[in-house]
């Protein structure tokens, strides 16, 4: 069997001493987990190692580490995979999450970051009127929307690398706004436009993010708080007309009128636009739905497989209207949802429920 | 010092649906749990949730279902409240927000599930059992002036008064290390199952039957504890579950020969047989060497469209790739059975009532019994919340009525000796982890899918051994912040205690019965053996082993064929 270094950033409040490293190596097969090996050092080797765990199987959100520097479930990465990332092929670094304080090894205090900001957004339902004698009724696709940010496990991968949070600790962040849209996107929630002028007039709230794809990529379970939270956003504005003081609403609007225009962030123009210029609303879906593929393509000066960038080295003016186009074009508005749309990498978009359901649904 | 109405120990579905049953009555509340509430094992819970909520379907038809898959050892009075009160329940968990699936519309659609005569089965996605305590726990957040919540405090002890009711417990407040007394008229347990007992097991790592044990020292009886499910189809490598849902949207098992084999052991519901029924049609092709190689059988579910694999079952797709390198959109990913849950627990009465006052059991922990010999898939989250909520109404129905004890002083102190003689122990002894993983693998060879009496006396034996050199295990962590280590050795000696009750009554059924299939008396015998097996210490050390009987209603036993 290979063997493998692990590298563990250890903490302990009780001895006085500073933060240090240790290096464990463990022999076990490649595709066994990152906490597989960290529990093997620790049942044969040194059971002091902190770290919270329970399920091992990506199910409860206890395990969230930093592997060579990224946030992720410690159960969910593969130690092949975690050696190949690292610097020498081999040292795997696990250090705990980012922005939340250390208790002890690999274990950060949540309640005073993490499920502080889920408590901010009024994480419960809030139904209006008297309750239906039988079940709400809710179209199929709405149940399948909200099910992506259900699909959240409170891991905190995602705040622990969210760079708005770092900039700004007081951002209510990737997973609380998360958990905003799994309500304000309920049809049997009563307080959609009361929750979302909340979120937009917070100075913190869903204007403070920056794009930066973090949450995206640390999270697990396909959530994609990013994406939800320009969701909130295109409700916020388009639908429920919230005009906020912090000028977020006009500046999305210029940053998709913007790149609609030169096929790429062209920042003279972007602050301008934020405050007027036209612009047409069924344009932000473009940004919730292919934001994920698109800009980071963009800012990295390559394309991911979108396919509607045919895979083309470089965007040009024409692939950017075809995108417009195909999603301006649509009857009803697509979301990026893995529960409707399966993979990234698969290549058409389809509209919830227009399949037959299985057998016996 | 806390003192609360009703304190709840566990924080899974059947806790977290007590505690808001009993602040809703008007109790004082608190809830603790070693790991934060929505870490807890509830959430693994794939496929759904039973009720006869359709038009068409009754709840005697989802009752009569339940009894037959008990093998007829379930108590058909609690059967009877699981069933009739399930639709209302559904409803109440719709109404709080859970996303449950809708059909085209729009209202709540099902899915097939084993062992059920009609679909019946709720669900979101497969990530159902997250969705219900997520959204639990929404609510517990909301009624957060009602419910004190003490995460991450693990329990230790239950405390008894003079007149031997439970008057409260002790807990370790896990991040500080500080032990703290709490007082309660009434304490629920809702501690989950003991699966860690088996290696492997599709259960998590703090499933490891604390408050079984913690009930069993303080001489509340264990009921059913020979049964044991293994569930059909777990993963060759490292146990985890591949949900029952699976089967339910058509998927198919095959042997190495290619040959659908259900049809020899249930020609009529075939791969959705009860769940006993399949594991041992699985292992008997194993056994005789029709398995593929490592002993593991094909589950395929390649005929299922992907556009549906996708929506319904996204959670086994991202088991498949990310823990077994297979796409099952595209190809069979091999499993075999695995322990899965314990139909036993603590004794209680259809209000989850133990026979020792003021002490209460509900979910996993406790055995009603609604599950008798083998429980249905889909009826656990069920029991869970019916059975959570009726202790959480009636200990604070119970509450309103009594004085707050009084908790004699000293406890703390003595309580804090024996975690500090656990941390200073000499390293002459075994490590636990090492005690912890020569039981599991033991359980999962002797007191598995086929028992034996040679086999369940070496199980004993084993047993005694290990309980004797637990005494003497040591840790690595001597510091008091988040020390897991010394909670994995008190762990370890709940595990034990509940090993040794399951032993013990495996060994007293000499029959085969639900999951108890015993290859010396392979047939059921309901002239001596259609009651419950009990364990308890009356008062002593030993554990003795007693019956209960089989509370029937309007189902006589017939034999049991799908
Ligand atoms: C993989 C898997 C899939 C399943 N799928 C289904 C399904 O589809 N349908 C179904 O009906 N059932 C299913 N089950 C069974 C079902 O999930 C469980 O039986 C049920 O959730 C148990 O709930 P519980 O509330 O009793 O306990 P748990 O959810 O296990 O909660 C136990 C609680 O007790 C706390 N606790 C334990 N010990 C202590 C202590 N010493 N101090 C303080 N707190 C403590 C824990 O922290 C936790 O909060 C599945 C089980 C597994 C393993
Ligand atoms: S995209 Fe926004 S929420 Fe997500 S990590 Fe970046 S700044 Fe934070
Ligand atoms: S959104 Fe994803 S990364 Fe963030 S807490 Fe939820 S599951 Fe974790
Ligand atoms: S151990 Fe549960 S998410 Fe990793």
């Amino acid at each position: 069997m290979p063997e493998y270094t692990l590298k563990i950033r250890r903490y302990s409040p009780e001895t006085g001493d500073a933060a240090y490293w240790e290096e464990f190596k463990v022999d076990l097969e490649g595709h066994r987990s990152v906490l597989e090996g960290i529990l093997s050092a620790r049942a044969t080797t040194d059971g002091s190692i902190g770290i919270r765990c329970s399920c091992r199987a990506a199910i409860c959100g206890s395990c969230a580490v930093r592997i060579n520097g990224k946030a992720d479930l410690a159960c969910h990465h593969h130690l092949d995979h975690a050696a190949a990332e690292s610097p020498d092929g081999n040292t795997i670094t696990v250090e705990p999450m980012g922005n939340m304080p250390i208790i002890k090894d690999l274990i950060v205090d949540m309640d005073a970051v993490h499920w502080k900001k889920i408590q901010r957004v009024t994480p419960w339902l809030l139904p209006e009127g008297p309750e239906p004698e039988r079940e709400y009724i809710v179209p199929h696709e709405n149940m399948v929307d909200v099910t992506q940010t259900m699909a959240c496990i409170q891991c905190g991968a995602c705040v622990s690398d969210c760079l708005s949070m770092e900039v700004d600790p007081l951002f209510i962040g990737p997973a609380a706004l998360a958990k905003a849209y799994r309500f304000v996107g309920d049809p049997r929630d009563g307080q959609q436009y009361e929750r979302l002028k909340d979120l937009a007039e917070d100075p913190h709230g869903i204007y403070d993010c920056t794009h930066c794809f973090m949450c995206i990529e640390a999270c697990p379970k396909g959530v994609a708080p990013m994406s939800q939270i320009m969701r909130l956003r295109r409700v916020a504005g388009s639908d429920q007309k919230i005009n906020d003081r912090n000028n977020g609403y006009r500046h999305e609007k210029a940053f998709v009128k913007n790149i609609e225009k030169y096929g790429t962030l062209h920042e003279a123009n972007l602050l301008p636009d934020s405050y007027g210029g036209k612009f047409h609303p069924r344009a932000i879906p473009v940004l919730a739905g292919s934001l994920p593929a698109i800009v980071p393509a963009l800012l990295r000066g390559k394309v991911t497989p979108a396919k509607a960038l045919h895979h083309h080295k470089l965007p040009d003016q024409k692939q950017i209207r075809a995108i417009y186009d195909t999603v301006e074009g649509r009857d009803s508005r697509n979301e990026l949802n893995l529960y409707i749309e399966g993979y990234e990498d698969e290549p058409v978009l389809k509209a919830a429920g227009e399949e037959e359901r299985g057998p016996h649904s | 010092m806390p003192a609360h109405d009703v304190l709840i120990i566990g924080a899974g579905l059947a806790g977290q649906r007590a505690a808001l049953a009993a602040a809703e009555e008007g109790a004082t509340v608190a809830i603790m749990s070693k790991v934060h509430p929505v870490r807890s094992h509830s959430n693994a819970a794939a496929g759904g949730i039973n009720a006869a909520l359709n038009p068409e379907d009754s709840w005697e038809s989802h009752a009569f279902d339940t009894v037959k898959g008990s093998d007829y050892l379930g108590d058909q009075d609690a059967i009877e409240i699981m069933c009739r009160e399930a639709p209302e329940e559904i409803l109440w968990l719709e109404h709080r927000g859970v996303t449950f699936h809708r059909n085209a519309q729009g209202r709540l659609g099902t899915r097939a599930f084993g062992g059920a005569s009609a679909a019946r089965t709720y669900y979101v996605a497969d990530i159902t059992g997250q969705a219900l305590l997520h959204v639990l726990y929404e609510q517990l957040m909301k009624f957060h002036e009602q419910i004190d919540r003490y995460e991450e405090w693990f329990t230790t002890r239950l405390l008894v008064g003079e007149d031997g009711s439970c008057i409260g417990a002790i807990a370790r407040d896990i991040r500080s290390g500080q032990m703290e007394v709490f007082t309660a008229k009434n304490v629920i347990l809702a501690t989950g199952g003991a699966g860690q007992a088996w290696q492997p097991t599709t259960n998590a790592l703090i499933c490891t039957g604390d408050g079984i044990a913690q009930a069993y020292d303080i001489g509340a009886p264990l009921m059913d504890m020979e049964m044991v499910q293994y569930h059909p189809t777990t993963l060759a490598e490292n146990g985890f579950l591949i949900t029952e849902g699976a089967r339910g949207e058509g998927a198919h098992l095959y042997n190495a020969l290619g040959e659908r084999f259900m049809e020899k052991y249930a020609p009529n519901k075939m791969e959705l047989a009860s769940r006993d029924v399949v594991s041992r049609a699985e292992q008997t092709e194993i056994n005789e060497g029709r398995g593929f190689p490592g002993g593991t059988i094909a589950l395929d579910i390649t005929m299922v469209p992907k556009k549906r694999i996708l929506e319904a079952l996204r959670e086994i797709v991202n088991i498949g790739r990310d823990f077994a390198g297979v796409d099952i959109t595209k190809e069979p990913i091999m499993i075999r059975p695995g322990q899965h849950y314990i139909m036993g627990g603590v004794k209680t009465d259809i209000d989850g009532q133990t026979p020792i006052t003021g002490l209460y059991a509900a979910g996993e922990c406790a055995c009603i019994s609604v599950h008798g010999g083998n429980r249905l898939g889909a009826n656990s989250l069920l029991d869970t919340l019916i059975f959570g909520r009726r202790s959480g109404e009636h200990a604070a129905k119970r509450a309103a009525g009594i004085a707050m004890p009084v908790v004699a002083s000293g406890q703390i102190s003595e309580e804090q000796s024996f975690i500090d003689n656990i941390i200073a122990r000499e390293r002459s002894g075994r490590r636990v982890s090492e005690i912890k993983n020569e039981l599991g693998e033991m359980m999962n060879k002797d007191v598995a899918v086929y028992r034996d009496a040679a086999g369940l006396a070496n199980a004993h034996e084993v047993i005694g051994r290990l309980k004797e050199e637990a005494k003497t295990s040591y840790i690595d962590d001597r510091g008091t912040v988040f020390n897991q280590d010394v909670l994995g050795a008190i762990e370890l000696d709940y595990m034990l205690t509940c090993a040794e009750a399951t032993v013990l009554s495996a060994i007293e059924r000499k029959e085969s019965r639900g999951a108890q299939f015993r290859t010396d008396f392979p047939a059921r015998d309901d002239a001596q053996w259609l009651k419950h097996i009990t364990v308890s210490r009356n008062g002593g050390q030993e554990p003795e082993v007693d019956y209960a009987p089989v509370t029937m209603t309007q189902w006589e036993p017939e034999e049991r064929t799908y």
